[in-house]
């Protein structure tokens, strides 16, 4: 990502996907973190790297995305930072001392720099400045035990040779130049326990700042400070949360992006997300980009909705989710799957044949071991239904005495 | 998933109805459940906004708070649910009956236990945070100096609340039911366990299929062409689109998500300006926030019903009432916790009960495999296809005897079978005996050739010299076998708690829990 020209390139391609006229989408942690979440995902890897903007490009293809915060948990969480920040940090610092067995000197003095500064670059310039200083109190002898929190700083890192802009919650810095992220989140943390799937994000977020950290320089702690009210209370309370494993997760995905340009390179001259385009045009462009739809996308993706009616009208299995892939092996499609289970091709006229006739008919000639499970799987479960005097499912007739209603629809094909 | 409920998925999935997942109702639905319909306020912990309660369909109670940030109505609102829950909960105390325990002494039962029903997963998790937010309250007349007392009867239904969520983690009890939990256990649909939690589209999928779809809608070149099949294949998904997003002109839901928590777009369109409005002591604005709660929570409380319903049409289980004995046996315990004045649920379980809990739910969860399958050929037929259960024809019966020094009857019974068991000789197999529904025992005794299984069969005789009339299938019977128990018994017992070893921690801490202080924090 150090080659200047291809870089450029590279941004002047992204720059043409996301229609010049927009400026681009700038990429927070979320988006950082979901990516990594869903790394074989091309379709948003490109459109995040683009900056274009996927919830108004999932408004023009018709599938807008449900998401929305309500005001109440948005005041909720801007009164308990104000609350966190309160007093100079001395708290904030008092809970991450207590949340990570800090056994050095009582704090002299906390330190919390105007990092206010005219857009992203030179908030990130006074972010590095702010740094330095404290560095330069940390190599001190006689500097006393002064921690420093950086509140709302800015953090710069390079993402498929363009560079980010991170807004951490805080980072404290401490006597010794030890840097840790803070998160302040509104969920509570009841009875020394609080939500594995938030606390996951949130750690898997604070992941992609503590690289950001890195790349800095200097000192980065292992663990994140998670803030969030006890109990039933507005009182703040700490954890400590391990993020080795999540930032070894983050470098390498992050690491894959920069794949980012093939991506690119594959999506044909003249196509464009620009949302001004008519809808059939960007379905049609975003077509050209391939996805991998999963259920988990509903909670992370603005296009999901729209990638997932594209899977359903696909018949691609994920769309029951993940799992099924692993016991489907190679059957990718619904189609393929009821083929293999009743032992007809898709679409034909299977009037009197039953799964046991095809089945014996073709039997050699299946070695795919997912392919008899479902056959076997087929045989059970219509025997099954028929035991309990239960319709036989539709798809295809079923052995035995299929009811009047399962007949119609075979017969309607 | 199991391979047998992912190829329900597909079929759903293709067809566009949802496909039955079971032949039997495996869970026990009271006459008349209680259905708690919860809402929460958006980013708060346990602040609840309102509820739609009651055993009536046609006439819930609606109880509202009109400022959830205002710890007075919070608590005026959890007097109101105490008053709605507590008798319902309390109510079948006092009815008992008196069984012999294992130990030979007589103890008593409840012959009913009341039962709660909400939407969703996350509707049983509300049930256990308003449980954990009460429970430790303290009232006027249990500490007369503490600042803003609970009122009178919150803490009290914080402890039952309490039993019946920690009750909903035991596998197979039915004390606190979630509409969500109880239709994906009895039908697939074709979309993924992840959107089956949300209620609305779940009934979606159930109600295209009841939908009369006649063939001929099939007939068009559309449906045909794609290679789906025809009657409408998407049928399902569309109605499940449909309650996922569908907006009215003013961008609100048309399908309000069955809560907890509030469709966001609710919240700053309407719920946040008549707050405003009661918090600037505009007349009417309280009225007007029950009405807005009521449009968001009465679409759930009618889906809760109907699901209610559905379930209900399906023909129970055979071993579903001994279930049910096992949540009378735990309303029971609870109750008598109560009398004896004990103190509220701690915070966490001491080591001892937390490794008891887990085991017991071990137990249950082993025990609600084995009889769901028994009570259900579809079920049966999964663990068939697992290789855990075989059936089939049986086409030789040799007599034998075992070796000792009174010779016993150990017939071995050669059955012919399709299904492909995890069978070694040696390994042990049960079966149901027809006629009294006893476990027979056996073990298999050899492999004679592909597609046979001889079983020796060891128990279930009798006593006599010669097997008991009808406890040896002939040759002809359809037989099936599991190479699972029916009644799974749970491992050694546990230490008492004062003797917990080192390794966990020690005996626990004695004395009874401090009670929440309320602070000034309480007020949001």
């Amino acid at each position: 990502m150090n080659h200047r020209t291809p870089a450029a390139g590279l941004r002047r391609r992204l720059a043409e996907l996301r229609g010049p006229a927009h400026p681009p989408r700038p990429l927070d942690a979320r988006a950082l973190a979901a990516l990594a979440a869903n790394p074989g995902c091309r379709r948003r890897a490109l459109l995040d790297g683009a900056g274009v903007d996927k919830a108004a490009l999932a408004r023009a293809l018709g599938a807008p995305a449900p998401f929305g915060q309500s005001q109440f948990a948005f005041a909720r969480g801007h009164a308990f930072e104000a609350r966190v920040h309160a007093d100079g940090c001395a708290a904030l610092v008092g809970l991450l001392r207590a949340a990570t067995g800090d056994t050095g000197p009582e704090p002299t003095g906390v330190e919390v720099p105007d990092l206010t500064a005219d857009g992203p670059a030179g908030r990130a310039a006074r972010t590095r400045l702010a740094l330095a200083e404290a560095d330069d109190r940390a190599a001190r002898p006689d500097g006393g035990a002064v921690w420093t929190v950086l509140v709302h700083p800015m953090l710069a890192l390079p993402v498929a040779g363009s560079p980010v802009h991170l807004e951490p919650d805080a980072v404290a810095v401490a006597p010794d130049g030890t840097r840790t992220v803070v998160e302040v989140k509104s969920f509570p943390i009841l009875d020394g326990t609080a939500d594995p799937a938030k606390v996951g994000g949130a750690a898997r977020q604070a992941a992609v700042y503590a690289l950001a950290l890195e790349e800095s320089g200097g000192p980065v702690a292992d663990a994140l400070l998670l803030v969030c009210p006890k109990d039933f209370s507005n009182l703040p309370t700490a954890a400590a949360v391990d993020l080795r494993r999540q930032r070894a997760a983050v470098r390498r995905q992050l690491a894959r992006l920069t794949g980012l340009a093939d991506i690119a390179a594959a999506v044909p001259e003249g196509v464009t997300f620009d949302v001004e385009r008519p809808g059939a045009e960007l379905a049609a462009a975003v077509a050209d980009v391939p996805a991998a739809y999963a259920p988990e996308c509903l909670a992370t993706c603005e296009l999901a909705f729209h990638c997932r009616e594209r899977a359903r009208s696909g018949g691609e299995v994920t769309v029951l989710g993940r799992a099924v892939r692993g016991e489907l092996g190679a059957l990718r499609t619904v189609d393929a799957v009821l083929a293999a289970a009743h032992g007809t091709a898709p679409g034909a006229g299977a009037e009197g044949g039953g799964p046991e006739d095809t089945g014996a008919e073709d039997a050699g000639a299946v070695p795919d071991p997912a392919v008899a499970a479902l056959r076997r799987a087929a045989r059970l479960r219509a025997e099954a239904l028929a035991q309990a005097g239960h319709a036989a499912p539709a798809p295809t007739p079923a052995p035995g005495a299929p009811p009047p209603r399962a007949a119609r629809d075979g017969g309607g094909r | 998933m199991t391979l047998l409920a992912t190829l329900a998925r597909v079929e759903a999935a293709a067809s566009g109805r949802a496909q039955p997942l079971a032949t039997v109702r495996h869970r026990h639905l009271a006459e008349h459940p209680m259905v708690f319909v919860p809402l929460t306020t958006a980013g708060e912990a346990g602040a609840p906004l309102g509820a739609l309660v009651g055993t009536d369909p046609a006439a819930p109670t609606l109880l509202t708070v009109p400022q959830p940030r205002d710890r007075d109505l919070r608590f005026r609102f959890l007097a109101e649910l105490a008053d709605v829950l507590l008798p319902h909960l309390e109510s079948a105390q006092d009815a008992v009956e008196t069984v012999p325990r294992r130990s030979g002494e007589a103890a008593e039962r409840c012959v009913d236990a009341p039962q709660l029903v909400v939407p969703n997963a996350g509707g049983v998790a509300f049930v256990r945070l308003l449980g954990r937010s009460m429970r430790f309250r303290r009232t006027a007349e249990e500490d007369p100096d503490a600042p803003h007392p609970a009122p009178a009867r919150v803490p009290l239904l914080g402890r039952w609340l309490t039993h019946y969520g920690e009750r909903a983690r035991v596998p197979g009890s039915a004390l606190l039911l979630s509409a969500t939990e109880l239709l994906t256990r009895h039908w697939a649909t074709g979309q993924s366990p992840l959107e089956d939690q949300h209620l609305g589209a779940l009934l979606a999928w159930l109600r295209a299929a009841e939908a009369d779809v006649p063939g001929r809608d099939g007939g068009d070149g559309r449906d045909g062409g794609d290679g789906r099949d025809g009657g409408g294949g998407a049928a399902g998904a569309r109605a499940a689109l449909r309650a996922e997003t569908e907006r009215d002109a003013e961008g609100l839901l048309r399908t309000p998500p069955a809560g907890p928590a509030t469709d966001p777009a609710f919240d700053n369109q309407r719920l946040a300006p008549a707050v405003a409005r009661y918090d600037a002591g505009v007349f009417g604005a309280e009225a007007e926030i029950r009405t807005l709660l009521a449009t968001q929570l009465r679409p759930t409380w009618d889906a809760v019903w109907e699901a209610l319903e559905r379930v209900r049409a399906l023909p129970p289980g055979e071993r579903v009432a001994a279930r049910w004995e096992g949540d009378r046996w735990s309303y029971t315990a609870h109750r008598d916790r109560l009398r004896a004045g004990e103190p509220p649920q701690p915070r966490r379980d001491d080591a001892v009960t937390a490794a008891r809990k887990l085991a017991a739910r071990e137990r249950d969860q082993a025990r609600l495999s084995a009889q769901e399958a028994l009570d259900d050929p579809l079920v049966l037929a999964g663990r068939r296809l697992a290789g855990e259960a075989f059936a089939g024809e049986v086409t030789a019966v040799e007599e034998a005897y075992s070796t000792g020094r009174r010779p016993m009857p150990r017939p071995l019974v050669t059955v012919r079978t399709g299904d492909e068991p995890q069978l070694a000789v040696g390994t042990k197999v049960y079966r149901v005996l027809p006629g009294d529904g006893r476990t027979q025992g056996g073990e298999c005794a050899a492999l004679p050739g592909p597609g046979l299984v001889t079983v020796r069969l060891t128990g279930g005789m009798g006593r006599g010299a010669q097997p008991a009339a009808g406890s040896v299938p002939v040759a002809g019977d359809t037989v099936c076998w599991t190479l699972f128990e029916h009644q799974p018994r749970g491992g050694p017992d546990l230490p008492d708690p004062e003797d917990t070893p080192w390794t966990h921690g020690g005996p626990p801490a004695g004395g009874p829990e401090e009670p929440d202080r309320a602070t000034g924090e309480d007020l949001l």
